[in-house]
């Protein structure tokens, strides 16, 4: 990898918030977000992420709060008089331009003469792998070349912060994969600070320095992507970072870093997390969750769906605490639907959260 | 940074306006020279500063006062929050300024007799708005809008702003106003009567509202005629639009095309050629009649003058209003609804009648409404067929033609129309608000339309065919009647007609246009071809800032646009004319006048083309170009126009169009020096020469036929080859 060049800037929000009319879409919010890093915005739909986003961009006005990018305050600039650019979820192509027009767009907006424009915007194109497409128009193209053209229109501009809005939805499941990890190298080659939107969580796994995890027009939690899987703050974090088990459960007694969790009749130990005894929520994640046949030491189930999906098996147990997921490789045997196992927890995998 | 930008320019310009242009508009056409009108002798036409300083006109004080406290708002390096004020302050406090100044001092002194208390007797007097004035009062509007913009209003975007001001400021000026006016005309008082008397006088004379021809053969009020006939016109018009709509696209009927082609007619014909046809058919020397009395010896008479002839006539005009509209509702009918019931075993007459027509009802009640509002509107029909039937569109007119000139019977005649007007505009509003439901079906609308029940499609076809052979056939001789001497008395074929309204002799001094109809045709083309474009700019414009921007107020701008296009044309008519006699904005007899009519008559239409179009762009589009550094205008140009080509063509067209064949709010605004076609058909026919009333019509359809392609292919072509080469045919984005 390249060593970053450093082009990008940070921004920061300061106590943001948005009303349309009575509906707060923005709940006094505030993010530092560091230059050269890309930060997603993770958030189930109407949360408040891409608004938050558009406010970046200067395509919404904050109805109060700051925001400063680069160490500037651009609250009260428009979007052209912001160095921003943005990745459209439907690209918003020029239909009745060619694509080396697109992207030159911005070039001749900003003032730089044709030629110019049209030759560092065929550097673009190159860039991201579309040499010597420049004469088609964006309908004779591809979705993932059109989705390309929109990236190359935006990094063309070398802008401060890069904003992506859902670049991905409009693609197929495999070409998504593969235009992430494009989307990622390029920023981090070139060193820009971007912020990603997306309700996808593989997706801001994949490609985050940092992921800020939105719930009704609030941050729910933001953190490094292993943080927020490993150490989620609460259920509703745990569950929308990757797939999740959660049970009630007691913790009955701290020592040290750890705490003695009752789980039903089973007693574990677990980091307690700050929590103090009480009721507790424990999620599991699928794949610390083995099972075993037969009545063994652990957690006594009978496989009631077995799913099997090529490299692992997706199992749901019913037990005494309830329905468990469980995903378990394909190394392991295999139990049909109606077997009886013993449900054995890796505690690596069991996290204890506020209930 | 730049020192300066565009704020800079309108200040300069309103400057300008103040100090060195003339302030008024000037009695006599100015020389060159005298545009420079800093020193001029003659106070009338000296610049502001001028009349202030050197001719002791101290009322424009307040304005000069105002254009230096937005001095320090230009330079755009000082801090945007010190310039926004400076500007909106300078800004408003001129538009007040200019606006009191020019409302209080007439054409003979003070306004009011307070003022002449307070300051004496004013011997001075002013007249109405020149280009200095103008100028003025664009510039400190701008100057106001930029600083809006620069406190952060509309989103930061001058552009928008600006565009919003003076869309707000042309809608004050030009129709708010002039309505206001006509409606304070009904107030006025008669020396020797009360408010209260004069008023109720007015409002409830037995001419407007007596029911005497329900008990004996006098005529009933005007009122009731209106309602009457415009009730009789909507039913009428909505059911044969109807069954047009069903046969076009429920049917396997041949000749589909030249039925929807019948939808044009309307649009490109002057709206008294079908009153014209039914006179050469069914008037006294009309075919009809002539044939009976020769054949059977029966005398037919006058029955084609009044009510019957009347409703006739407007039938045949709005017939093919309806059908359009009713087309769209009839296609948007879901064929999956009807498959549905298909497959529920219904019979096709229970689906016809308890699905489709159900999910056609919103619509078919827009259609009526439409109708109804263009019936009450029509004044071409009733002066030509009326006699001494009256409605209130004619009446109107009447009341201030000729030796009457009673403005105060006009304006509550023309009050009682706008009533009408509004309240069937808020019932279509609610009615459209509704229809939703009939698109709600939303997606997989994959299937095939049911086939119309054979009794149902029996009486389509019985009621439409016999229909749209007669329309023909009206339109057909209406025509011919410009090819023969005399029309009934003389059946030779002749051009003497049309020799006569367009003759041309050459002459020593080159061409000579002799003929009686040159000055109107040519003044016709000239305020057509400048009403245009700034319609369709001005309509565009409107529609995008509707469209795309949010700001507070909105939908009270896209209401006062649809509005204006409500108020039926006569009581625009009359508006204009008692506004603008008069000083501050004195542009009666002027070309500006009709001009600005056909503008803010015909910019609705623009505004809808476009808020249609518009709907189907992503907005993502802009906001791209927006974050690609574009300026707001450079959006517009370079993203938006391109891709609004169509409907850019429809607000041309259109507004060309309307303004070639409108007669009823021109017909008192028209001058001896500005004539428009329509007016000079009129009088012919009024006058009862309809030989060249029809030739005039006849050059006027081949004129706007041949323009309407010529808009096309100026505007069209460009897209249709790019769009053609990208093989697209969406508008997305994604193209």
């Amino acid at each position: 990898m390249n060593t970053p060049t450093r082009k990008g800037a940070g921004v920061r929000l300061v106590d943001i918030v948005k009303r349309y009319g009575q509906v707060v879409a923005v709940k006094k919010l505030s993010l530092d977000i560091a230059p050269g890093t890309l930060v997603t915005l993770l958030g189930p739909s109407g949360c408040g992420k891409t608004t938050l986003l558009r406010m970046v961009a200067g395509l919404e006005t904050p109805s109060e709060g700051r925001i400063e990018i680069g160490g500037f305050d651009v609250t009260s600039l428009s979007a052209r008089e912001r160095n921003v650019s943005m990745v459209f979820q439907s690209y918003a192509l020029f239909p009745h331009m060619s694509v080396e027009e697109n992207v030159a767009y911005g070039l001749v907006s900003s003032g730089l003469n044709k030629t110019d424009a049209a030759a560092r915007a065929r550097r673009a194109l190159e860039t991201v792998g579309l040499a010597g497409y420049g004469l088609r128009l964006p309908s004779e193209m591809s979705g993932g070349q059109q989705q390309r053209v929109a990236v190359a229109r935006a990094l063309v501009l070398e802008p401060d912060v890069l904003l992506f809005d859902e670049p991905l939805s409009n693609l197929d499941a495999r070409l998504r994969r593969s235009m992430r990890e494009e989307i990622r190298a390029l920023q981090q080659s070139l060193g820009l600070t971007a912020i990603y939107v997306t309700h996808d969580q593989s997706e801001a796994l994949a490609v985050s320095d940092r992921i800020v995890v939105m719930r009704a027009a609030e941050i729910a939690q933001a953190g490094t992507p292993a943080e927020l899987y490993d150490a989620p703050r609460d259920v509703f974090v745990a569950t929308f970072m990757g797939e999740a088990n959660h049970v009630c459960a007691t913790l009955e007694s701290v020592s040290g870093e750890r705490g003695r969790v009752a789980l039903g009749e089973a007693r574990i130990d677990l980091p307690h997390r700050d929590l103090v005894p009480g009721p507790v929520d424990l999620v599991i994640r699928p794949e610390a969750i083995d099972l075993e046949a037969g009545e063994g030491a652990g957690l006594p189930g009978r496989v009631s769906k077995a799913t099997f999906m090529g490299s692992h098996v997706e199992y749901h147990v019913d037990t005494a605490l309830g329905d468990l997921f469980a995903v378990v490789p394909r190394t392991r045997p295999l139990f049909p639907a109606g077997s009886v196992v013993s449900v054995v927890l890796d505690a690596k995998g069991a996290i204890l959260v506020r209930p | 940074m730049k020192r300066f930008d565009l704020t800079a320019v309108w200040w300069l310009a309103a400057a300008l306006g103040f100090a060195v242009l003339p302030w008024h508009m000037a009695q006599e056409p100015l020389r060159l020279a005298e545009y420079f009108a800093l020193v001029a002798a003659d106070p009338d036409i000296a610049s502001a500063l001028a009349q202030a300083a050197f001719h002791g006109r101290p009322w424009f004080w307040p304005v000069a006062a105002s254009l230096m406290a937005a001095l320090p708002g230009i330079d755009a390096r000082s801090p945007r929050a010190a310039r926004a004020r400076w500007l909106l302050a300078g800004g408003v406090a001129g538009l007040a300024a200019i606006v009191v100044q020019g409302w209080l001092v007439g054409v003979q002194g003070w306004r009011y007799p307070w003022l002449e208390e307070i300051f004496g007797v004013l011997d001075e007097r002013q007249f109405g708005f020149g280009i200095g004035g103008t100028l003025a009062f664009a510039g400190c509007l701008l100057m106001a809008s930029d600083g809006l913009a620069l406190k952060g209003r509309f989103g930061g975007e001058r552009f928008v702003s600006g565009a919003v001001a003076v869309l707000v400021a042309s809608i004050a000026i030009f129709t708010v106003w002039p309505v206001l006016t006509l409606l304070s005309q009904i107030f006025t008082v008669p020396s020797d009567q009360t408010l209260l008397a004069a008023t109720a006088d007015r409002l409830f004379a037995p001419k407007i509202w007596t029911l005497a021809c329900l008990t004996s053969r006098s005529n009933c009020g005007v009122a009731w005629n209106t309602l009457a006939l415009a009730l009789s016109t909507a039913s009428l018009a909505t059911l044969l639009g109807l069954a047009f709509a069903l046969i076009v696209t429920r049917t396997g009927f041949r000749l589909k095309r030249p039925l929807r082609l019948l939808t044009v007619m309307p649009i490109i014909t002057p709206p008294f050629v079908i009153g014209l046809g039914l006179i050469l058919i069914f008037g006294r020397s009309g075919l009809v009649n002539q044939a009976a009395s020769s054949w059977l010896g029966v005398e037919l008479g006058r029955w084609i003058y009044g009510f019957n002839g009347v409703l006739l006539a407007q039938v045949f005009s709005f017939t093919p209003t309806a059908f359009l509209v009713l087309i769209g509702v009839v296609e948007g009918v879901s064929p999956t609804m009807e498959e549905a019931t298909q497959t529920l075993r219904a019979s096709e007459m229970r689906a016809f009648r308890t699905v489709t027509l159900p999910l056609m009802r919103p619509g078919l009640a827009n259609a009526f409404l439409v109708v109804f509002i263009e019936s009450i509107a029509d004044f071409g029909n009733p002066v030509v067929l009326g006699g001494s039937f009256g409605v209130l569109s004619t009446e109107i007119f009447f009341a201030v033609v000729g030796a009457q000139a009673d403005f105060g019977r006009s304006a509550t005649l023309a009050s009682i129309l706008l009533v009408y007007a509004l309240v069937a505009f808020f019932l279509q509003r609610r009615v459209v608000g509704r229809a939703s439901y009939v698109s709600m079906s939303g997606k997989g609308d994959a299937g095939l339309p049911a086939r119309l029940p054979p009794p149902v499609e029996r009486a389509a076809f019985a009621l439409a065919l016999p229909w749209a052979a007669l329309t023909v056939t009206v339109y057909a001789l209406a025509l011919a009647g410009g090819f023969v001497a005399v029309w009934g008395r003389d059946w030779t074929p002749t051009l003497s007609h049309f020799a006569r309204a367009f003759s041309v002799d050459f002459g020593t001094g080159g061409i000579v246009w002799s003929g009686g109809a040159w000055n109107s045709f040519w003044t016709t083309i000239q305020l057509a071809g400048l009403a245009a474009p700034l319609t369709a700019g001005i309509g565009l414009l409107a529609a995008w800032v509707l469209a795309r921007q949010r700001f507070a107020g909105r939908g009270a701008l896209e209401f006062a646009l649809m509005l204006s296009f409500c108020v039926p044309g006569t009581v625009i008519g009359v508006a204009y004319v008692l506004a603008y006699n008069v000083p501050p904005v004195e542009i009666t007899g002027t070309a500006a006048i009709l001009v600005a009519c056909f503008v803010f008559r015909n910019m609705p239409v623009g505004v809808r083309s476009g808020l249609a179009a518009i709907s189907q762009l992503d907005r993502s589009l802009d906001e791209a170009s927006a974050t690609l550094r574009a300026s707001t205008g450079r959006t517009l140009a370079r993203v938006v126009l391109p891709l609004l080509r169509p409907a850019i063509v429809t607000a041309l067209v259109y507004s060309f169009v309307r303004a070639m064949t409108t007669v009823s709010a021109v017909i008192f605004l028209v001058s001896a020096r500005h004539e428009m076609a329509t007016v000079y058909i009129i009088n012919r026919v009024i006058n009862g020469d309809y030989g060249i009333a029809i030739a005039y019509s006849t050059v006027l359809i081949v004129l706007m036929m041949a323009a309407i392609g010529l808009i096309q292919l100026l505007v069209g072509r460009r897209r249709i080859g790019r769009r053609a080469a990208g093989g697209a045919h969406t508008l997305g984005a994604r193209a």
